[in-house]
C-alpha cells in the first residue's frame, strides 16, 4: 500500500489542509469573490453595451463592437491579463497605487464583457420581433421600446448563461496571480499554491480547488434548475377548461357590441 | 346579429375616427415593390375591409400606414395632413394597430400591458394611467382578468387586452392585421363582435381579414388586392354579389 500512502501524503495531508483553511477562507476566498464579483458587475454594464451597439442599425456602432468581441474573445486569457496587468502598470500606479489588483479586475472585465455582450445579443436578438413592433405601433421611440420590453425579456432568457459565464470569471480569477499579488491580496489559487510550497506536498491546492468547487459546482445545479424552469414556464398545471366557457363570458359581459348578439 | 347602424350606442364612448386617404402608395422590400400605386379614401368613422390572397400585400398595406414600413413612394394623408410630414412615433400615437399575433408583452399583466404606453408614451402618472387601463380592460370584458398574464389567458382574451392596450392611447384610426387568423374557432366571433362595436362607435378601421362574414357585416367599404395592387373596391354587396373581376370571382369562390 505503498502508492496509496504517497497519494495520500500527497494530495490528503490533512494538517497541511487544516493550517492552510483559515487563510483561503480570509483571504483566498474573499479576494476570488472580490475579483470575480467586480468583474462580473462591470462586465455585465460593458457587455450590455456592446451588446446594444451590436444590434444598432447604425454601422459605426456594430463595427467597433463587433472588433472589441473578437479581440478580447479571441485571444487567451492569460495573455489579455499580462497585456493589460504590465501594459498599463505605470498609468495604473497613479490612480491606485502600486497593487496590480485593480488591472488584474479590469482585464478579467474586458474579456467578461465581449463573453457577455454576445451572451446578451443572442438574449435580445431572440426576443420575438413583434415586441418591437408592438412597441413602435404604440408610439415608442426604438430606444425606449428597448429599454422598456426587448431588453427585459432578453436578459430574462440569458440568465441561465450569464451563471454559467459567472463560472468562468470566478475560475480565470486565478490568472491574476500572475501580475504578482501582495499577501493580503492573494486569491485561492495563490493562497494554496504558497502554501504548498511550505508543505511541501499538494494538499493546499486541493483545498483551494475544494473552495473552488464549493462556489461553481452549486452554481452549476442552480442554473439547471432555473433553464428546466424557463424551458417549462412557471405556469401551474390546471384543468382544462373549455372555451366555450369563455364565449358565455363573453356573451354576458360584453358592452360594446351594438344589436343582438345572441 | 343582423344590423349594424353607424349610430352611436346608447350609454357608452363615442370615438371621433379621422379620415384616411392613400395617394399612390408603393412599397418595397429592397428592390421588390410588393405594393403598388394603392390609392383609396377612407371617410371619418368608417370601416374599410381589405381583402385577397395571400402575398397581395395586404400586411404591408396597414405597415405603410402607420410607417413600421417606409412607403417608397406616394403618400397618406391622415385627417388631411400628410403622415410622411408627421414623426413617425407621434403618427402612431394617432393610429392604433392590432397584430395577427397580439404582440402582448408577455412579462406583464394584462393592466400593465395597457397602461404601460399610457405611462411612458403619454406620460401619464401611475395611477392615472392604472384607472385609464381598468377602463379599457373592462370595455373588452376582461376586468377580471386584469392581475393575468398573457399566457394565462386565451388567444381571445389576448387579442382583447391588444385592442384595449390600442384603445387606450386614444387613435383617430385602427389597423387590424388579421386580428383573428391565429384564434380558435369558437373565439374569433367574440373578438369580431369586438371590433363591430368599436366601428358602430365611430372608430375609422382598416381590417386586413379573411373573415368574409365580417367584411360583408360589418365594412363601408370593401377592397380586394392582388398581387400589390388594388383590383377591385367598393361596397360590400357589390363586391360579394357581383364581382367584376375574375381574379376577384376566383378568389371568392376559393374561400367562402
Amino acid at each position: 500500500m505503498d502508492w496509496l500512502n504517497t497519494i495520500t501524503r500527497t494530495f490528503f495531508d490533512f494538517k497541511a489542509m487544516a493550517d492552510v483553511f483559515p487563510q483561503l477562507i480570509g483571504t483566498g476566498l474573499l479576494n476570488t469573490l472580490i475579483i470575480s464579483i467586480s468583474a462580473t458587475v462591470i462586465g455585465l454594464v460593458l457587455g450590455m453595451v456592446v451588446a446594444v451597439m451590436g444590434i444598432s442599425p447604425s454601422r459605426w456602432l456594430r463595427i467597433p463592437a463587433r472588433i472589441y468581441t473578437d479581440l478580447f474573445r479571441g485571444l487567451p486569457a492569460i495573455l489579455t491579463i499580462l497585456l493589460i496587468g504590465q501594459g498599463f502598470a505605470k498609468l495604473s500606479q497613479s490612480i491606485f497605487g502600486p497593487s496590480p489588483y485593480p488591472l488584474g479586475i479590469i482585464a478579467l472585465s474586458l474579456i467578461a464583457s465581449s463573453y457577455i455582450g454576445e451572451i446578451f445579443r443572442a438574449g435580445i436578438m431572440g426576443v420575438d420581433r413583434g415586441q418591437l413592433e408592438a412597441c413602435r405601433a404604440l408610439g415608442m421611440s426604438y430606444a425606449k421600446a428597448m429599454a422598456l420590453v426587448v431588453v427585459p425579456q432578453g436578459i430574462r432568457r440569458v440568465l441561465p448563461a450569464l451563471v454559467n459565464q459567472f463560472i468562468a470569471i470566478v475560475k480565470d480569477s486565478s490568472l491574476v496571480y500572475f501580475l504578482g499579488l501582495l499577501v493580503g491580496e492573494r486569491e485561492l489559487f495563490r493562497v494554496g499554491q504558497d502554501a504548498a510550497v511550505l508543505s511541501g506536498n499538494l494538499s493546499p491546492l486541493v483545498m483551494a480547488g475544494i473552495f473552488y468547487l464549493a462556489i461553481t459546482v452549486p452554481l452549476t445545479h442552480l442554473v439547471n434548475y432555473f433553464d428546466n424552469r424557463f424551458r417549462t414556464g412557471r405556469r401551474r398545471p390546471s384543468a382544462p377548461t373549455s372555451g366555450l366557457n369563455e364565449v358565455n363570458e363573453l356573451n354576458a359581459a360584453t358592452p360594446l357590441t351594438p344589436g343582438s348578439n345572441t | 346579429m343582423s344590423t349594424t347602424t353607424h349610430t352611436p350606442v346608447a350609454g357608452l364612448d363615442t370615438y371621433r375616427g379621422s379620415s384616411l386617404e392613400l395617394r399612390d402608395l408603393t412599397m418595397a422590400y429592397g428592390d421588390i415593390e410588393v405594393l403598388r400605386n394603392v390609392s383609396m379614401t377612407i371617410a371619418p368613422g368608417t370601416t374599410t375591409c381589405i381583402i385577397g390572397p395571400s402575398g397581395s400585400g395586404k400586411s404591408t398595406l396597414l405597415r405603410g400606414i402607420n410607417r413600421l414600413h417606409e412607403p417608397k413612394s406616394g403618400d397618406v394623408l391622415l385627417a388631411g395632413e400628410s403622415a410622411l410630414g408627421i414623426k413617425p412615433d407621434i403618427l402612431r400615437r394617432r393610429i392604433g394597430m392590432v397584430f395577427q399575433h397580439f404582440n402582448l408583452f408577455p412579462d406583464h399583466t394584462a393592466l400593465d400591458n395597457v397602461a404601460l404606453s399610457l405611462r411612458k408614451v403619454k406620460g401619464l402618472s401611475k395611477a392615472e394611467a392604472t384607472a385609464r387601463a381598468r377602463a379599457r380592460l373592462a370595455e373588452v370584458g376582461l376586468a377580471e382578468r386584469s392581475d393575468h398574464r398573457p399566457r394565462d389567458l386565451s388567444g381571445g382574451q389576448q387579442q382583447r387586452v391588444a385592442i384595449a392596450r390600442a384603445l387606450a392611447m386614444e387613435p383617430e384610426v385602427m389597423l387590424f392585421d388579421e386580428a383573428t387568423s391565429a384564434l380558435d374557432p369558437e373565439l374569433v366571433k367574440g373578438v369580431l363582435n369586438l371590433m363591430a362595436g368599436l366601428a358602430a362607435r365611430g372608430m375609422t378601421m382598416v381590417v386586413v381579414t379573411h373573415e368574409m362574414g365580417f367584411a360583408r357585416r360589418v365594412a363601408d367599404q370593401v377592397v380586394f388586392m392582388d398581387e400589390g395592387e388594388v383590383v377591385e373596391a367598393g361596397k360590400p354587396d357589390q363586391l360579394f354579389d357581383h364581382p367584376q373581376s375574375d381574379r376577384l370571382r376566383r378568389f371568392l369562390s376559393e374561400v367562402l
